[in-house]
């Protein structure tokens, strides 16, 4: 295929990606933006008015950031898990397996499905953080690129999660008990100085840790950690896992019989 | 004539270790509407998993007009157009997005997908239904989106693996017309069925696999002229010669006192006999000789 036929190919997956998350928005869209006004509402304004400040800002500051990356994150991945498992699982995967269309574009097309849903809902959660407290952003482009590149190594992990995937509980297993979870534990409520020694080094083992202060890097301009150094882990574990990703594909594990 | 497919020595044994096929060789040619026939089972959807990409293949070769599925994969699979055996859209997209995702997935821009789209869904009669969920659609609609989802790239081959499965009568006529159809104007088809009476319809050649083996590739005129003989095996007493001759039958020679008798269908044994009684040949036994295409068909005919 000519490159113009690969970007048609490309274009097609990802215009069905997206209307396939805006028309089912009370499932994909909706519960990020209920959950996300309930945390603003009891952890920013009711208890973190009692909590006082926490790394030089208030608490409804600190937990904003932490709070819009889980959203990216989740939403991201959550995409690409459940589009390309049901694709798998109602076996129209099979239409794009027998097109000419390369692998490279299979796999953008989906992981750009992905991230435009995690951006999608992370600006919805960023409006809706706007009626709790203001955003002053201190530097638009860690942001912007942490930002950009989480949804993707988020998307090609979903991706992954799919090929793998037997059944819709295999879908929901990584988010509920690894990804919400490790975000939790990353500092989203907390600065890790607050811990204890032993359990702040073991916090340092959380690759979610990295993402959340990057990006508090980017909009509050402190975090607890070196924001090169989670620059290049997040870097790292995406070309780690879009190596993997075109591995599955051109090997066609669990896709080709 | 350009060769559309070729496959040889295509092998294919299943994760769980069965042998679904033993080593096929097939060859069709350009323009062609090719039957492959043969029981449940018996290897035809593995075949075109193969050709289309969707089963990988445990040795052999296919070639796509030309192209190896090997080395140049992208440029055979554009020259293919695939109607699986099982449903396979999504059930919440409309007919028509399911048709013209499909040109896109081929790199065919939404103007150019547009009018196809629009040319095989008014062909196939699914024109009033292009807004409609697929899920909402027949069993026979269903199908005939397949066929139009598999001809929107314009492949020059387009395979149906048991395209008339579930499909009431009426409407298998018309399916069979608009075949015919694009066969004339100059697509070639290769079907599977296990149906005798479709292939022989509408094919002009006929592959024949049970087990994971070919066991029969020809023409559709000599596999129904093979069909309208039987072969007998005749024992006699005296001694004869390979130069035995009776006359107004096929005969082969097998030994001494044992030779083969050719009987075409509608012909009856009074005159086999009368035949042998006029040369003096004694005949002290006969059996069926057991033709294994036969059996084939009759279990075919049977499983109907
Ligand atoms: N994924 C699979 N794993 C193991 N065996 C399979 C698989 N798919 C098909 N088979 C077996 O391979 C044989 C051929 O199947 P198939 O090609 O579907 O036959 P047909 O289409 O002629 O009915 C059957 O015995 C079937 O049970
Ligand atoms: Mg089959």
């Amino acid at each position: 295929m000519t490159l113009a036929e690969q970007w048609v190919a490309f274009y097609t997956i990802v215009r069905k990606e997206i209307r396939r998350f805006l028309r089912i928005w009370m499932q994909t869209l909706l519960p990020p933006a209920i959950t996300m006004s309930l945390y603003f509402v009891i952890f920013g304004a009711l208890i973190g008015s009692r909590i006082g400040q926490m790394g030089g800002f208030t608490y409804m500051e600190f937990v904003v950031p932490g709070l819009i990356m889980m959203s990216v994150i989740t939403n991201a991945y959550s995409n690409v898990v459940s589009s390309f498992f049901g694709a798998k699982f109602q076996r129209f995967v099979e239409e794009i397996l027998v097109s000419p269309m390369s692998n490279n574009t299979v796999l953008w097309g989906f992981v750009i499905g992905g991230v435009a849903r995690g951006l999608l809902v992370g600006l919805i959660v960023t409006l809706l953080s706007l009626f709790f407290t203001s955003l002053h952003i201190q530097h638009v482009g860690v942001t912007i690129a942490i930002v950009l590149m989480t949804s993707i190594m988020f998307s090609l992990a979903g991706f992954i999660n799919a090929v793998f995937a037997n059944n819709f509980d295999d879908v929901s297993i990584v988010p509920v008990f690894v990804l919400t979870p490790l975000t939790y534990l990353g500092g989203v409520f907390y600065s890790i100085d607050l811990l204890p020694d032993f359990w702040a080094g073991v916090s340092r083992l959380n690759p979610m840790l990295y993402i959340v202060n990057a990006f508090r890097y980017g909009v509050l301009g402190v975090s607890d950690v070196n924001v090169t150094t989670a620059f290049l882990m997040v870097g790292g574990f995406t070309i780690a896992a879009y190596a993997y990703c075109m591995y599955l594909l051109s090997s066609g594990t669990r896709l080709r019989q | 004539m350009a060769i559309a497919l070729q496959i040889k020595g295509l092998r294919k044994v299943y994760d769980n270790g069965f042998e679904a096929l033993k080593g096929i060789d097939l060859e069709v040619t350009e323009g062609d509407f090719f039957a492959l026939l043969g029981p449940n089972g018996a290897g035809k959807s593995t075949t075109i998993g193969i050709v289309s990409s969707l089963v990988k293949k445990t040795a052999g070769d296919v070639h796509v007009f030309g192209h190896s599925i090997q080395t140049d994969l992208a440029a055979a699979k554009r020259e293919i157009g695939v109607v699986p055996q099982e449903f396979n859209f999504s059930n919440f997209e409309t007919v028509w997005d399911i048709v013209v995702n499909q040109a896109g997935y081929y790199g065919l821009n939404r103007a150019v997908a547009g009018e196809r789209a629009e040319k095989y869904l008014k062909k196939l009669g699914l024109w009033d239904k292009r807004d409609v969920a697929s899920r909402m659609l027949s069993g026979g609609m269903k199908r005939r989106l397949m066929i139009a989802r598999a001809l929107i790239h314009e492949p020059r081959l387009l395979i149906l693996d048991e395209p008339t499965a579930g499909v009431d009568i009426e409407l298998r006529r018309s399916m069979w017309e608009f075949l015919t159809e694009i066969n004339r104007s100059g697509t070639t088809i290769i079907l599977t069925t296990h149906y005798l009476e479709e292939a022989e319809s509408l094919c002009r050649h006929i592959a024949i696999i049970d087990g994971g083996n070919i066991v029969e590739n020809t023409s559709m005129k000599a596999l129904l002229r093979q069909l309208q003989k039987e072969v007998f095996i005749l024992d006699t007493p005296e001694v004869i010669t390979p130069d035995l001759v009776v006359e107004g039958f096929d005969t082969r020679y097998i030994d001494e006192h044992m030779f083969e008798l050719v009987l075409k269908k509608g012909s009856s044994l009074n005159e086999v006999f009368a035949a042998l009684n006029k040369q003096g040949l004694v005949i002290s036994s006969m059996r069926n000789k057991a033709n294994r295409l036969e059996e084939l068909f009759v279990g075919l005919l049977n499983a109907k």
